[in-house]
């Protein structure tokens, strides 16, 4: 083996555990979600300045982003991997979209209804949205604004629970 | 140039915060807890997209950080419109004013999402979702109100007389050197769909539109009404007396 080959071998390692890192850093509102299943995670790069670890923003005002910025920075720095920084990076916009299958089923079973497609609704439209407990596509629109920015309250006509629903956004 | 598109970022990130802030000052005083929840919600929803354009704002040289333009400017320095940085008045005004800017809004993000600029692009992809749905909240209960009750009628609509001399400002020209390279829409071309929206809401709520009036302005040039310099006075009172301080 030429060093030359083994330097690239450690070169993608090291990127490797960065993105392994940063993708165990959970959402802090949905302890359910890592950061990799919400598509908040974009790409490790790295730099003359070390890794660069790019999130991007979900909802404008969404709170957690901040905390979850500083774990990311714990977490890398937990791996050792220095130096190392989080940077935000807006564009392409983050959609609901975003969300891979593992992170809506993992919504499901803990009781968040998942997000329909995003896109563009009629003013006064609702959405389909189905029961996360007994898959019910009957449910209610209780209230436009739940317990965080990026939810609302649904209740099921069949089993009567009401529940969060992830907006689409 | 990016003097001009700090000039752009600061007006749209001012028109937000001061909505941001006023809507803030209802939590503890909302309705029921569900309108306490929206208006908290649609609070957190403008100060967020204030926070991405100062940050923007701040990175193209317009100030020190995105903190600094938010608690550090005078009400001079302000370009928010005037509609926005006036007292909440009853929940009828607060309801009418929301409905009257996210109905400007929705299109002006949902435009803005094809700027040239892939920054402004973005912000704007995010809001445009966010003022359709501050839109749809805000025109539902503006119908409840003013085909709900004698009095909840009579609110409403005095809530859009008051306000109505304050809708001109929002389609005031936007920069033309900023206009013609796309970076972001022309106020005057989104006139003919907000009509459509309003107009709409209204004759289902049973309210009548306002009669077309004189139009006040001066809000984008910082010449304001009497009311922001005392809101940015509580909103900027713990930045100043900590100068630097973090959370």
């Amino acid at each position: 083996m030429s060093d030359r080959f083994n330097k690239a071998r450690q070169v993608v390692s090291l990127r490797e555990r960065a993105w392994a890192a940063a993708a165990s850093v959970v959402d802090p509102e949905i302890p359910v979600l890592t950061i990799e299943d919400l598509g908040v995670l974009r790409e490790v790069v790295e730099g003359e300045g070390g890794v660069e670890v790019r999130i991007t923003p979900t909802y404008s005002g969404c709170p957690a982003m901040g905390v979850i910025a500083w774990e990311v920075e714990a977490a890398l720095a937990r791996e050792g991997i220095a130096p190392a920084r989080v940077v935000t990076v807006l564009s392409p916009a983050w959609t609901t979209d975003w969300l891979s299958e593992a992170g809506r089923e993992k919504l499901r079973e803990y009781g968040i209804a998942p997000p329909g497609k995003a896109g563009r609704r009629a003013l006064f439209g609702d959405e389909a949205v189905s029961c996360p407990r007994c898959g019910c596509g009957e449910t209610v629109l209780l209230a436009e604004f739940g317990s965080t920015a990026c939810k609302s309250l649904r209740q099921c006509q069949a089993c009567r629970e009401p529940f969060d629903a992830f907006k689409c956004h | 140039m990016s003097d001009r598109f700090s000039g752009l970022l600061l007006r749209r990130a001012d028109d937000a915060l001061v909505l941001g802030h006023r809507l803030s000052e209802w939590t503890g005083h909302a309705p029921s807890l569900e309108e306490e929840l929206a208006l908290a919600n649609l609070a957190l929803d403008l100060i967020g997209q204030a926070r991405a354009l100062y940050a923007l704002a701040a990175e193209k040289g317009a100030g020190e950080d995105e903190d600094a333009l938010a608690y550090l400017r005078g009400d001079r320095e302000y370009t928010n419109l005037l509609l926005l940085e006036l007292p909440n008045g009853d929940f009828a005004v607060t309801i009418a004013r929301l409905f009257l800017y996210a109905a400007f809004m929705d299109n002006f993000w949902r435009a803005a999402a094809a700027s040239r600029d892939r920054d402004l692009a973005a912000i704007a992809a995010k809001a445009e979702k966010e003022a359709a749905y501050h839109l749809r909240h805000a025109a539902e209960w503006l119908i409840r109100l003013g085909d709900g009750t004698e009095e909840s009628h009579r609110r409403a609509q005095a809530a859009l007389e008051r306000l109505w001399p304050y809708t001109g400002e929002m389609f005031e020209p936007e920069d033309e050197v900023l206009v013609a390279a796309d970076v972001c829409p022309e106020p005057a071309g989104l006139r003919e769909a907000w009509n459509r929206t309003v107009d709409a809401v209204l004759a289902e709520a049973t309210l009548a539109r306002p009669a077309e009036c004189w139009m006040q302005s001066g809000g984008r040039a910082g010449r304001h009404t009497e009311h922001l310099g005392h809101m940015l006075a509580v909103m900027q009172s713990v930045a100043r007396a900590h100068p630097g301080a973090k959370w």
